[in-house]
């Protein structure tokens, strides 16, 4: 735990210095919670198939981790570290049952696609693993960074991968409000006499997989850091 | 009985937790790379998928659902606690891990110092909370439809973490480009099995003469055959 013991008097570190704009960007490539912590990989890949979910994923996520990390961050001197991850469990499951009643109120088509996997916010890797890894160990306002920062990775893969799978898998794209808009003309379709067929393999889960996989091989043929040695 | 083996065949094979819903992946990823602690851990979520699916039912049905509680006395009887899934579910899942952690430290300490950290962090595996979620979803009749479930579940887990390991060591000899190697191709030979389990998809489980069995994954609402609804009755 940090001791807040500096001589001599202590300087206010600005809000965007170095530090802080490195806990918002190194998530985004280097540190990619998905691609690189491998974590939160169960959503990343389950409600992927529609644009629409994986926006309010994201935004689920962004706010049960920067309530958190917030929240942890201030406790931090209190929880006793034997039972901190039960600590930690209540705090992230009532962040999420805030959530998931909201989305129900607010958008209930989209919760009811959602349906357990909102409730699997709470088991979700990424939050636990920077509870315990960065908001335990520092001061409320770098937490808010990493949250944001960590939520951001999270989502650019989520948005990604939930583009590709429904712009060839469905031949639409779906924003929340606007429901599915397909943009390919009906008369383009095999079944109306034309040519375009949607590939069916892009909205069966297995391909989720495939696509997370075929992003780490461009991620890490760019940034050979992340090579793994065998 | 044809239901009970329909819902275990059904939780091991076409709806399994990693192949068909991605749940556990973390855990799956991380403690893949030999088949002696992907083993250790796979009996490990049996284990646990195997006791909280149950408790979790009774806990659904006797206090969390609307009415439940109507056997403590009728002023109670129109409550509906089940916001409350969440913590609670989570709850008895945390103590059961801790249970879990206790008897391996007690009668398997090799084991227990192979899994380190990942022990504990069963409680956190999405598989876990996802098969309570599901259990409550789908609101099984009894709870030997929600035991079935559950070790149905936790053997599919097994069965998909064992397999990769067993692939994840054997493909260390191969040619893998260098970008690929450990997390990349792990992930598209996970995707290879899964297409490959889909094919349990088209077994069909018998019971009721009307209904036609289709395997469900949970897909959006395509006109095309992308989507699959299962109809149980």
């Amino acid at each position: 735990m940090s001791t807040e013991v500096q001589a001599p008097a202590k300087k206010k570190e600005s809000l965007f210095s170095k530090k802080n704009k490195a806990l918002l960007s190194d998530p985004l490539n280097d540190n990619n919670p998905i691609t690189v912590q491998v974590l939160g990989i169960c959503s990343a890949l389950a409600i992927t198939v529609q644009l629409e979910q994986a926006i309010m994923m994201s935004l689920s996520v962004l706010f049960v981790m920067i309530g958190g990390n917030v929240i942890v961050s201030l406790l931090r001197k209190v929880i006793p570290d034997r039972i901190r991850i039960i600590v930690q469990l209540v705090i992230v499951a009532s962040l999420v049952i805030i959530v998931d009643e909201t989305l129900q109120a607010v958008q209930p088509d989209v919760s009811e696609k959602l349906s357990v996997f909102v409730g699997l916010i709470i088991t979700n890797c990424i939050i636990m693993g920077r509870l315990e890894a960065f908001a335990l160990g520092n001061k409320p306002g770098p937490s808010v960074f990493d949250a944001i920062g960590n939520a951001m990775g999270y989502a650019w893969i989520l948005l990604a991968v939930a583009v590709i799978r429904e712009v060839f898998g469905s031949g639409a794209i779906s924003l929340p409000g606007m429901g599915q808009v397909k943009f390919i003309p009906e008369a383009w379709y095999a079944t109306n006499g034309g040519w375009y067929m949607d590939n069916n393999l892009m909205i069966l889960p297995p391909m989720a997989l495939i696509v997370v996989g075929i992003i780490i091989w461009v991620q890490r043929s760019k940034n050979t850091k992340l090579v793994e040695e065998n | 009985m044809q239901e009970l083996l329909s819902t275990f065949v059904k939780a091991i094979f076409s709806e399994n937790m990693i192949f068909a819903y991605f749940l556990g992946m973390c855990s799956y990823l991380a403690v893949s790379k030999t088949v002696k602690t992907a083993n250790g851990l796979g009996l490990a979520v049996i284990f646990v998928l195997g006791i909280t699916v149950p408790l979790n039912y009774l806990l659904e049905n006797y206090i969390l659902a609307e009415g439940a509680l109507a056997w403590a006395g009728e002023e109670y009887a129109h409550l509906d606690l089940s916001y409350l899934s969440f913590i609670m579910f989570i709850a008895v899942i945390a103590s059961m891990v801790q249970l879990v952690e206790m008897i391996v430290e007690k009668f398997a300490p090799a084991l227990y110092g192979a899994l380190g950290i990942f022990l504990p962090l069963i409680a956190v595996n999405c598989s876990i909370l996802g098969g309570a979620l599901f259990m409550q979803e789908r609101q099984y009749p009894s709870i030997l439809d929600a035991t079935v479930f559950g070790l149905g579940s936790g053997l599919g887990w097994w069965i998909a973490i064992v397999a990769i390991a067993a692939i994840r060591e054997k493909i260390r000899y191969s040619n893998v480009p260098p970008a690929l190697r450990g997390l990349g191709i792990t992930f598209i030979i996970t995707g290879l099995m899964g297409i490959g389990f889909m094919s349990f998809m088209g077994i069909e489980y018998g019971g009721d003469e009307k209904t036609e069995e289709t395997a469900t994954i949970e897909t959006t609402t395509n006109q095309d055959h992308a989507q699959v609804t299962s109809e149980t009755e």
